[in-house]
């Protein structure tokens, strides 16, 4: 069995935070912001390396990005998946949803063979939620979105797909691609042994060239929408602070809270 | 061709006015000349910027005939056979922007469950595509994808929205990638600019501390999914009686591929956090997973419905479908509480809009107090417990 994982980096969960937006230049503000997997494809690595342990799967990790993020994968090796690969050149740049789907199904179907293909279901940074999908458009295969139980069985996959109040039990014969949430499993930490491992083995780099990508489907040629302004949200009116003891706070809010016919 | 921006050495006088413009910091000073780089955007802005006209820009021509593509359409959502509210947010929104271009609003309806025509009508939109066959009764990613896309390519809508929930962020990449066009998720503001006709699409990115304005100039239909509770309902009047047009679209059940063998109701509580009128929430200030029995007791008190933030999901203390937020749920209940929750922008995002807020924090520099209506600093382990007792007493 071979799965794919594609994994994206972004900027830190404590760290987003701090991306601001300089007002002078209004420009966004990056600076000395520490990198990680995104936390989602950590769960999908996991849930990767735990089919693998139940199944004996070979487990190949792609990331498209800048250099720097050979630094995610090296992590992915570390966690105990067998193959990494890095899909850098300077035309996938300034790509949107669209040319980023494209470039990371051209290398999957490079890669040739594959019986699930696993994604978190979004990343943080951009939020969207659309590569995943995306990927299985272009290679025309089933979807499945959202997932937080897996069970793999032979040639098919049963899975829990969460909806807002509820979950659907599906059904599918592999190949499929699944997007995971973080209810899916607990990544593990690298081993010293991964750690050691991923240090020294070789992380495949491939190009618009390798790839044999249509270059006007990839970075920002490729892609349909365009940022075109970013902005600081406006800050909302300012509120009430109650005073006094915390029994008179406490009686002032039942009050208040009456006057509005809220309890 | 492709895009091509260049800068003319001649007459660049190295000024620098364009690079403040520059909404993705793709210009820099190099020699004394402005230099673009390749995160540049070809927007454009720096064309207009420029003094000297010394920045030209080339761009792709236009692969498509925009003004063969009009009109506006809304992805009605149904789970269970029941129209989803937010189909009536995005037929609000829907009619505006219809009404800015000047052309009909269509509402996309699959399945042939006939009573939701009847519904729907009542609504002000122009015209009805009903996609009839009964293997759309429930949502399934690639028939529904299917049906949809040979639609667009037949009657070529200029726009089209979507809810961003399970069912349409699940739907609207897929079609998107099948047509070739552009996709904006999340949207919390829509406009038109009437010079272009194109959709300008506001929303949130880098966990709701960056708003984003994007377009998609040279591709239709240009698909946003619409984040649900931000834009109002449309309300059920409408004078222009719909037309209603049956599609029968060429489906056969062997292509589900992906088979629903059942559908299970979480544990009664969480259904109701985005529906609630009074919402409590716990963040990291409860200390422990334990205290939040506080939370849900108040909840139960005022007849809420239990909230989260991102730090106490991450820490594992309740489950994620708690969780408000830009990566949770955005809810707009009449009452908010936030309890030992600090207000970080990704979590207002979720919850900024609510009637009334109330936050109850010990740390007075909290941004949460910036936008609560009520303000308590406290201990919450020392205040909750006493509002507990005074509402049960008021309320005995």
């Amino acid at each position: 069995m071979h799965i794919i994982v594609c994994i994206k980096q972004v900027p830190d969960t404590e760290e987003i935070q701090k991306v601001k937006i300089n007002p002078q230049t209004n420009t966004i503000v990056r600076e000395s912001i520490k990198s990680i997997i995104n936390p989602f494809d950590e769960n999908a690595i996991e849930e990767a390396l735990r089919i693998k342990e139940k199944n004996s799967a070979f487990v190949t990790v792609i990331s498209m990005g800048p250099p720097q993020a050979e630094e995610a994968l090296r992590k992915a090796l570390a966690m105990g998946a067998d193959k990494a690969i890095i899909l850098s050149d300077r035309s996938f740049a300034g790509s949107d949803t669209l040319a980023t789907s494209y470039t990371l199904a051209s290398a999957i179907k490079k890669i040739g063979n594959f019986d699930l293909i696993l994604l978190g279901k979004q990343a943080i940074d951009g939020d969207t939620a659309q590569v995943g999908p995306g990927v299985a458009e272009w290679l025309q295969i089933p979807q499945i979105t959202y997932v937080r139980k897996i069970h793999i069985d032979g040639k098919m996959i049963r899975a829990e797909r969460s909806l807002e109040d509820s979950f659907e039990l599906v059904e599918a014969n592999l190949p499929v691609l699944v997007t995971v949430t973080k209810e899916i499993n607990e990544p593990r930490y690298p081993s010293l042994r991964g750690l050691l491992k991923a240090k020294t083995t070789k992380i495949t780099h491939w190009t618009s060239q390798d790839l044999q990508v249509d270059l006007k489907k990839v970075g920002l040629d490729g892609s349909a929408t365009q940022v075109i302004r970013v902005f600081t949200p406006e800050p909302p009116p300012r509120g009430e602070i109650l005073i006094g003891s915390a029994s008179q706070k406490a009686d002032k809010l039942i009050k208040e809270l009456k006057k509005r016919n809220l309890v | 061709m492709r895009n091509e921006i260049n800068v003319i050495w001649e007459k660049c006088t190295g000024c620098g006015r364009c690079i403040p413009e520059c909404p993705l910091s793709a210009i820099v000073l190099e020699n004394k000349k402005a230099k673009i780089l390749p995160n540049c955007s070809f927007c454009g802005i720096c064309v207009k910027a420029c003094p000297f006209e010394a920045i030209e820009l080339k761009r792709q021509e236009k692969v498509v005939d925009l003004s063969e593509y009009k009109g506006v359409w809304v992805f009605a959502e149904q789970r269970e056979r029941k129209i989803m509210p937010v189909t009536l947010e995005l037929l609000s929104v829907g009619r505006e922007l219809a009404d800015k271009l000047g052309v009909k609003l269509s509402l996309l309806l699959l399945g042939d469950e006939e009573k939701n025509v009847e519904q729907l009508r009542k609504y002000p939109l122009d015209r009805i595509y009903l996609i009839q066959d009964s293997l759309l009764n429930y949502y399934r990613t690639n028939l529904y994808t299917r049906a949809i896309a040979d639609l667009v390519k037949e009657e070529k809508p200029e726009i089209i929205l979507v809810g961003a929930t399970s069912i349409g962020r699940d739907l609207a990449p897929r079609l998107a990638t099948r047509l070739q066009t552009g996709l904006t998720a999340d949207c919390t503001s829509l406009e038109i600019d009437k010079k272009n006709r194109n959709l300008i699409q506001i929303r949130p990115a880098f966990g709701g501390n960056i708003m984003a304005t994007i377009v998609s100039p040279y591709h239709r239909p240009q698909i946003a999914t619409v984040r649900p509770k931000i834009m109002k309902k449309a309300s059920p009047k409408n004078e222009r009686k719909a037309e209603v047009i049956l599609i029968k679209p060429k489906l056969s059940s062997e292509k589900i591929a992906v088979n629903i063998l059942d559908l299970i109701k979480e544990e009664s509580g969480v259904k109701d956090l985005q529906e609630a009128e009074i919402v409590v929430s716990g963040g990291r200030g409860l200390g422990r997973a334990e205290n939040f029995s506080l939370i849900k007791k108040l909840a139960d008190l005022l007849g809420g419905a239990v909230g989260a933030s991102r730090a106490v999901v991450d820490a594992g203390w309740i489950p994620s479908y708690h969780q408000v937020g830009q990566t949770g749920k955005t809810v707009q209940p009449k009452l908010y509480i936030a309890c030992g929750i600090s207000g970080a922008i990704q979590h207002q995002v979720g919850m900024r809009t609510s009637e009334t807020i109330v936050a109850i924090n010990k740390d007075p520099e909290a941004p949460i107090f910036n936008i609560a209506t009520y303000g308590i600093v406290e201990d919450l382990h020392k205040f909750i417990p006493l509002l507990i007792d005074r509402l049960e007493k008021a309320q005995s």
